[in-house]
């Protein structure tokens, strides 16, 4: 049973940890006022590159640059397409991400079935020799620990420095943003990159440190998790990281329930994340007007930062 | 702070001719983008192109298959086009096509034996309602929850493939299969008749083809199809002529999600002939690239429809005979939607220097 449990904390720890980078990202673009779709495409791609570089290097570290700065090299584009283009975000966002997957696969196509050592842990002296809980969650790679304190630095950021308030400003009314004197432009173009790099980031974890391997698919629909993971959290960071472990359980309930010897197709519990995210989704939209007031107002409105 | 060194105004009224200069745009990029792509799959550029857009297009046989994968496109795109001209995003089709494969799969593996001739029409409805009960979830929980449909209908094509794999590897697996995850082959009167007499084409793309003349005619003709375009276009006027917006989501999901269940049955009733694990190659997301690359004109996307279907065609014979991945195929896709997207600016903005604006004095 202690094991078992050590098991079910470590795996939720691994499983939530690249959601959470991702849609740390994805928050930031969204409260900006951008709706950014490509995040599945933009963690393939970060995946791939990671899985290349530290194929090349053998350096994890490395791997997490690379793949964020695929991710960036993407989101470079849809913000230009969304910003400049004065493309509409929802159509921009489904083509970046195929796209993404596309170089994903054709990057990968040698590296097909290959596996990687994983990362050194980083075992937390004393609280990782505390049975059950210390190898459950204090015995994981530095990233693990980092995103829950990257979360808390973005709630500190949103809530009290000049740029938390800039971009809530941008997100709320870019007009009035504009008036003021703050360049929506910037402001939107650094946010999308700030997000393209963590998705980058959190598709080379996944490829490098959780998973440890390349396939076509790796990814697997986590992008779209993450992108709901935000409405799920009503833009609000607390939640933001409630959620992501909710999920990291959720997608990890198929190994938890097959060791409790209980019969239940792997495909119902394959898809327990995503009925989850439309019973929250809905749940939480059912309040129009406390919908309204979370999420940012200009969310998805394309804005003509020429005129 | 940084000024933008142009103006984009936006413009007013019809943009007439000037709109087929997008999709010829990201035609052009598209080509070249697959001449830089097949190059570092080490195929020359003039292989390259022949392979992927001459090729295609070469021989009757080919010419079959371009159209036999053009039928689905179409069907969707158009059904798709509808909604989207009323802002009700559905990103969902591809689920609601794996619902219609799963409909339209029903009646044949339930009448094993039969030689009724009204299977396939009764496979095509069950195959329309599957597809549309689909996407009326989504329908349902933006009217009565107000849930963004986008993300619902995303989730849902996550889970309709995870339905598709449990009943191929369940419930309707062939019990004479050996424990492949697929059904048993259906009867001859559920294979739709093939075009022709030659190559797979079957009367799927006289289907497609007689759903863009009922496209056309909704969205130029009808009073429906009117106040649809006018909900996406000028909500708050929609509102206050009284067009309903919970009547515009539920009827654009549910024309969304029937067509795309009838090109999923097309897709086990045609090429496939039994129910698999992979039912589309994406056709799902392909329609949504096509439903904008034809303007969400039900004429352009008849264009629309036949280029993407040479990508996919000019694809497969590249992998076949040249070993180039199927990913060249995606990534051609998202470029062609890229391109066609930045390149709208041109149509629906007046570009100008900045410079030019204030030597003429006006500003």
């Amino acid at each position: 049973m202690g094991t078992t449990l050590a098991f079910l904390l470590s795996g939720t720890l691994l499983a939530a940890t690249p959601l959470l980078l991702a849609a740390i990202g994805e928050l930031i673009v969204e409260r900006s006022g951008i709706l950014n779709l490509s995040i599945e495409g933009m963690m393939a791609l970060g995946a791939v590159v990671g899985f290349a570089t530290i194929m090349a290097t053998g350096s994890h570290w490395l791997a997490l640059g690379a793949g964020g700065t695929a991710g960036v090299a993407l989101s470079v584009l849809f913000a230009g397409v969304v910003l400049l283009a004065l493309g509409n975000q929802v159509a921009t966002g489904i083509a970046v991400g195929i796209l993404g997957l596309g170089l994903s696969g054709l990057i990968g196509k040698s590296y097909e079935g290959m596996t990687v050592a994983p990362m050194k842990r980083m075992p937390i002296p004393v609280l990782s020799e505390i049975p059950i809980i210390g190898p459950g969650l204090f015995n994981h790679s530095l990233l693990v620990y980092l995103a829950p304190l990257l979360a808390v630095g973005l709630w500190w950021m949103l809530r009290s420095t000049r740029i938390g308030l800039v971009i809530r400003a941008v997100g709320e009314s870019p007009e009035s943003a504009h008036a003021i004197g703050y360049s929506v432009l910037m402001t939107r173009f650094l946010a999308i990159m700030v997000g393209g790099f963590m998705a980058g980031l959190a598709g080379a974890f996944i490829a490098t440190v959780s998973a440890t391997l390349w396939s076509d698919g790796l990814i697997a629909g986590r992008g779209w998790i993450v992108v709901a993971l935000v409405v799920f959290a009503t833009w609000r960071v607390d939640r933001l990281v409630i959620g992501a472990y909710l999920f990291g359980l959720a997608t990890i309930a198929e190994l938890l329930v097959q060791g409790m010897g209980i019969s239940v197709p792997s495909q119902l519990l394959t898809s327990i994340p995503y009925i989850a995210t439309i019973i929250a989704i809905s749940i939480l939209s059912m309040d129009s007007r406390k919908m309204r007031l979370n999420s940012p107002a200009s969310l998805g409105r394309t804005y003509n930062s020429t005129a | 702070m940084i000024r933008l060194p142009w103006i984009a105004e936006p413009r007013i009224g019809r943009t007439g001719p000037r709109a087929l200069l997008a999709p010829l745009i990201a035609v052009v990029t598209t080509v070249a983008a697959a001449v830089i792509l097949m190059s570092s799959q080490g195929v020359a550029p003039s292989r390259a192109i022949w392979q992927l857009y001459i090729a295609p297009l070469s021989s009757l046989y080919n010419l079959s298959e371009v159209l036999l994968k053009m039928a689905p496109l179409l069907i969707i795109a158009q059904g798709l086009a509808i909604g989207f001209r009323a802002k009700v995003w559905n990103i969902g089709a591809e689920g609601q096509l794996l619902l219609g494969a799963i409909g339209g799969s029903l009646l044949p593996l339930w009448f094993n034996d039969s030689v009724n001739p009204m299977m396939l029409p009764a496979m095509a409805l069950c195959g329309m309602l599957f597809g549309m009960g689909w996407a009326a979830l989504a329908a349902f929980l933006r009217t009565r929850f107000n849930a963004n449909e986008i993300l619902v209908t995303l989730m849902l094509n996550s889970i309709a493939l995870q339905l598709l794999y449990y009943l191929v590897s369940g419930p309707l697996r062939d019990p004479y299969g050996f424990n492949f995850p697929q059904s048993a082959p259906f009867p001859p009167v559920a294979m739709l008749p093939s075009l022709f007499g030659m190559g797979r084409t079957n009367v799927s793309i006289i289907v497609a083809l007689l759903a863009t003349v009922a496209a056309w005619i909704f969205a130029e003709r009808s009073m429906t199809g009117y106040k649809l375009q006018v909900g996406g276009v000028a909500p708050d006027a929609a509102r206050y002529a009284g067009f309903r917006e919970k009547r515009a989501v539920w009827l654009s999901l549910c024309i969304g999600g029937a067509a795309a269940g009838l090109a999923g049955v097309f897709e086990v009733g045609g090429p496939l002939g039994q129910l698999q694990r992979v039912v589309s190659p994406g056709y799902g997301f392909a329609a949504i690239i096509v439903a904008f690359l034809g303007g969400l004109n039900a004429i352009g996307i008849l264009f629309a429809a036949f280029f993407m279907a040479v990508i996919y065609v000019g694809g497969d014979m590249a992998q076949a005979s040249a070993g180039v991945p199927y990913a060249v195929n995606t990534s051609l896709q998202g470029v062609l939607l890229v391109s066609y997207i930045a390149a709208r600016l041109f149509i629906d903005y007046r570009v100008r220097w900045r410079r030019d604006i204030t030597q003429q004095g006006v500003n």
